[in-house]
């Protein structure tokens, strides 16, 4: 039988684990479906690959999808994400010498303590005139939203009492020893590289400031999505038994060192293991302490593209951008995740399906039931660290109340 | 027209540059890429920046370009949807191309033309470079080879290559790497009777 073959592109994280495994472990051949993976270095180069066909689908931070959609900075593409491949696994790194003017512990801290000390440390640096400098990964990144979400959440205003600038995940660690930046919100394996080169002290897991914050997905165009609809959904199948294999505490040594390889993270077994349980070395030399749900690959229905994931992140945009809420935008950024196809995925599969495409975020304090139209879905704690919910359907309110 | 060149490969950029020269466009700045990237396009103002597609500090400038919305000229990818042709050529050449907001159509498209080709000519030659050291280490390899047979067989030169090209033929294999058998075997067995 022959396969169909996508070219995906991918960025070196943890995070890319879901289609590296699904290739080199057959779940991708099960579903008769070859993945060819394309590596790059910028987010930038991947998505002019995927915009332009030399990728079929691409591991893409999901603001950047919607950008596409939307058309920011560029003609705006129809884009489709089928598949979340995962939650969260971000940090927010402090150079040393920030962490020790914060008195960071030997533990990750509380995001409401942290964010006071820091912004003591904040203002006087204002003061004089040596505002403190944050590297994100991109602009349109789920690191960019969560750090300012936080920032602005203990009353430190981006852009005015902290600059944010954008740093490469595989530089950030060198930007952070080279003191161009004071901090960095980057995804794994490069917080633990900064600490194990004891140049960085991690302060938060981004998981604190949203419990069950959506991070990377499975972009495409969405004329690819439909001209390849059959292919499509066995890719999705064969992404959905990555997640279930990669979850499994027996595999996490295997998934470790394929993900370690030259071609596809290049980085030490050691720190991508650590990510991979949620164990985390906050401090250079120190025990990594467990934090449950650093990373959320598969439980939950966590791969599954909530439209109000995607209405939150346009909030976000419009909360920091130059553009004003556009109701006819967020519809667009909200229609660009794709529950249908997931749906048409997994129906018959066994796996849980949401009965509703869109959800009140950060409404949930505990593992609750939820409506499911197959199997039986449980979803957990989805708390934002400040306690506020997202309503989709009242984006222009919610904004009105933010700080 | 000013046009910035940022190219991770300082022999590509000389290329494209030249290519520029030599059609009329003469105002430009080649970018040093181990320096501070942002602040040079800032301190050069440049119309068209071009840069390689692969370049680790697109992502940063790609900021550092949202943020010129702001300024009074902003800078933007150049994909017109109009052009998708040859904004896929040169995603296929592997250069970027991003220009201030208002230039016109005309005067961008003979710069990403010359961008492209010279790009294209780069891979080309980056090809054939490599091509012919495999070329020339495939003849050493069959030198060495040769000689091995004509040692062990007692044969001449021609008939040693008659038999490398008989087994490779027979095996559909290239000449090369049944030469480069007959070497390493050799290295492993050779003292042996």
């Amino acid at each position: 039988m022959s396969l169909d073959h996508f070219r995906i592109g991918f960025l070196p994280l943890v995070d890319a684990a879901l289609p590296i495994l699904a290739q080199e472990l057959g779940f991708a051949e099960e579903q008769g479906v070859a993945i060819d993976l394309v590596r790059d270095v910028t987010w930038a180069a991947v998505r002019d690959r995927l915009l332009h066909g030399h990728t079929d689908a691409a591991h893409m931070v999901a603001p950047l999808a919607i950008a596409a959609s939307l058309g920011r900075d560029r003609p705006a593409v129809p884009m489709a994400v089928p598949f979340v491949l995962g939650l969260n696994g971000n940090a927010i790194t402090f150079s040393t010498a920030l962490g020790a003017a914060c008195g960071l512990g030997g533990e990750l801290g509380d995001p409401v303590a942290v964010g006071a000390a820091l912004k003591a440390v904040a203002t006087a640096r204002a003061a004089a005139g040596q505002r403190l400098r944050f590297g994100v990964v991109h602009r349109y990144s789920s690191h960019n939203y969560m750090l300012r979400y936080w920032l602005a959440g203990v009353g430190i205003r981006p852009d005015m009492d902290v600059e944010i600038v954008v740093t490469s995940p595989p530089f950030a660690a060198d930007a952070l020893a080279a003191g161009e930046v004071d901090g960095i919100c980057v995804g794994e394996p490069w917080n633990s590289i900064a600490v194990d080169r004891g140049v960085g002290r991690i302060a938060l897991a981004t998981a604190q400031i949203w419990r069950r914050g959506v991070e990377k997905v499975l972009a495409m165009r969405a004329d690819t999505a439909a001209e390849r609809g059959d292919a499509t959904l066995r890719l999705i199948r064969a992404l959905h038994a990555a997640a279930a294999h990669f979850v499994d505490p027996d595999t996490v040594e295997q998934s470790a060192a394929i993900l370690a390889r030259p071609a596809y993270l290049d980085a030490p077994v050691d720190a991508i293991l650590r990510a991979i349980t949620d164990h985390i070395r906050v401090v250079p030399g120190g025990v990594p302490v467990h934090y449950p749900d650093f990373m959320f690959q598969y439980r939950e229905a966590a791969n599954f593209p909530w439209r109000s994931q995607a209405a939150w992140l346009y909030a976000q945009m419009t909360r920091w951008g130059e553009r004003p809420f556009d109701a006819e935008e967020a519809a667009v950024a909200a229609g660009t995740f794709r529950p249908d196809l997931y749906r048409a995925a997994l129906a018959g599969s066994g796996a849980p399906l949401p009965g509703a495409s869109s959800k009140l975020e950060g409404a949930l304090g505990g593992p609750i039931g939820a409506g499911s139209t197959q199997g039986r879905l449980m979803l957990g704690s989805d708390r934002f660290f400040d306690g506020r919910s997202f309503d989709p359907d009242d984006i222009p309110g919610y904004l009105a109340n933010l700080p | 027209m000013r046009i910035a060149i940022i190219d991770t490969s300082t022999t590509r950029a000389a290329i494209i540059a030249e290519g520029l020269r030599e059609a009329g466009l003469d105002d430009q700045v080649v970018i040093d890429p181990t320096g501070p990237i942002v602040r040079q396009i800032e301190a050069c103002a440049p119309e068209v920046v071009l840069i390689n597609l692969e370049n680790p500090g697109r992502d940063l400038l790609e900021d550092f370009f949202a943020m010129s919305r702001a300024l009074d000229r902003p800078i933007a990818m150049f994909v017109d949807q109009s052009d998708g042709d040859s904004a896929l050529a040169a995603v296929d050449a592997g250069v970027s191309a991003y220009v201030v907001d208002g230039l016109s159509k005309q005067r961008i498209k003979p710069v990403l033309d010359v961008a492209i080709r010279r790009f294209q000519a780069f891979s080309r030659l980056q090809a054939e470079l490599a091509e012919a050291k495999t070329a020339l280490a495939d003849r050493q390899t069959i030198d060495k080879a040769k000689a091995i047979l004509m040692r062990r067989r007692g044969i001449e030169e021609p008939a040693a290559y008659a038999l490398l090209r008989g087994h490779a033929m027979q095996s559909n294999r290239r000449i090369a790497e049944v030469a480069e058998a007959i070497v390493t075997s050799d290295a492993l067995m050779g003292d042996l009777p």
